[in-house]
């Protein structure tokens, strides 16, 4: 038992450090994924992604400015800029806004109809109206590079 | 009055039938305020009033019925927006003074240009410049009691911004506005009065979005008090109700203080506006 004895010590005092620390880290974590977290993580992410792509092909005005994109691709590059914008563990690396809007010349009013729809999406899958408000409150600043480009 | 209500009910059944404007985000475009412009319920904002973005046209009406403890103010208008850069608005005030049994009547017409920003979406609020020219058609109280004219204009600069989940989580906006103006109780009592100038008021409102329907909030809007009837300030709560963006029902509970020098003017204001 004595012989062990070092080993406990050092196996206690590591998760004695390891409570320390995630005592210490976990808190500012939660706080600086907050958002991403409202969001359900990850997977709330994709179901979001999910929702607001189900719903394109009902709306006649928005459904031309996807003619020619990938779902596929869309879906990947929302994910991730949806992930980094909400303060999760991302690293956005898709195109800018303003490349992949360019040339689409999209009115307030069509970008409007998007955001009505991206709340639609999150009402789908049981997002709360203030987590709603909080994530277009990021996503708002955006539209000068997204319209009329 | 009667007339132009029920033709305002009737057109609401059939104008949906007809293409609208719908570009902005619901209840963002506030109420109509009454003197006729787009704006809360006593203050006019920097929002223009109906739904029209850059490249649409908005039509509005609205009747407001406001009942305080000695008078009644009926009020119908009609506004037209531009491209979201000009809203062209008119209303008839028939107010109804219970002491006196006689209803004074008002014409306005209202200008509004947006100047600059995006109520939501610009980093600095949106501004509006906007003049309202009043007719009261019915001087001869105003006159008896010192009012020097029987028409004004109105010179207003407004200021908006919406924050979206500023208060946990929740959207608020407030408009604060700037009004020149020489009227005495918004010119149902006329405008100036022997020895008084223009003079510059204050107005403002909050109000908080507690769903994409419904929205709270509260008014504050300095008056002058130019005929010595101790003309009070005007202050409401209100609640407004966009179930969508045809439609909005606004209920408020207002004090005007006191009005002709009869104190304690307390009650209901209901509004109903459509829009296309």
């Amino acid at each position: 038992m004595v012989k062990y004895l070092p080993y406990i010590v050092i196996v206690c005092s590591l998760q004695f450090n390891n409570g320390c620390s995630s005592q210490k880290i976990e808190p500012k974590i939660q706080k600086k994924h907050l958002l991403y977290n409202e969001m359900g993580g990850q997977e709330g992410i994709e179901n979001l992604v999910d929702a607001f792509i189900k719903r394109i092909p009902t709306d006649k005005e928005i459904l031309p400015y996807f003619a020619k994109s990938s779902v596929k691709h869309f879906k990947e590059g929302f994910i991730n800029h949806l992930c980094f914008i909400t303060k999760g563990p991302c690293q956005y690396n898709g195109d800018s806004m303003v490349d992949i809007h360019t040339g689409m010349n999209i009115t307030e009013r069509d970008f409007n109809r998007v955001v009505e729809i991206l709340i639609e999406a999150m009402e789908d899958i049981g997002i709360s109206y203030q987590s709603q408000n909080r994530l277009l409150s990021q996503l708002a600043p955006l539209r000068g590079q997204v319209i009329k480009l | 009055m009667n007339r132009l209500f029920s033709l305002f009910l009737l057109s609401l059944f059939f104008l949906p039938l007809v293409s609208f404007a719908k570009g902005k985000i619901l209840a963002t475009p506030g109420v109509s305020q009454v003197e006729g412009s787009g704006g809360g319920g006593l203050v006019p904002w920097a929002q223009l009033a109906g739904y029209a973005t850059e490249d649409e046209l908005a039509f509005s009406a609205f009747c407001t019925q406001a009942n305080v403890k000695n008078f009644q103010l009926n009020t119908c208008g009609a506004q037209m927006n531009f491209h979201d850069r000009l809203e062209v608005s008119f209303a008839e005030q028939n107010f109804d003074v219970e002491p006196l049994s006689l209803t004074l009547s008002q014409h306005i017409i209202g200008l509004k240009l947006r100047l600059y920003g995006d109520l939501i979406y610009s980093t600095w609020p949106q501004i509006s410049l906007g003049i309202q020219y009043k007719t009261l058609k019915t001087p001869a109280v105003a006159f008896s009691l010192g009012a020097q004219d029987d028409s004004g204009t109105d010179i207003y600069l407004a200021t908006s911004k919406l924050h979206l989940g500023l208060l946990a989580g929740y959207n608020v906006m407030w408009n604060a506005t700037i009004r020149y103006t020489e009227a005495n109780e918004m010119g149902l009592l006329g405008f100036g009065a022997t020895n008084t100038d223009s003079t510059l008021q204050t107005e403002m409102s909050v109000a908080v979005l507690l769903n994409k329907h419904v929205a709270i909030g509260t008014e504050y809007r300095h008056k002058p008090n130019n005929l010595n009837l101790s003309e009070d300030d005007w202050k409401d709560i209100f609640i407004a109700w966009f179930p969508n963006k045809h439609l909005n029902f606004t209920l408020a509970y207002l004090d005007l203080g006191a009005i002709a020098a009869i104190p304690n003017q307390t009650g209901w204001y209901l509004s109903l506006s459509g829009s296309y």
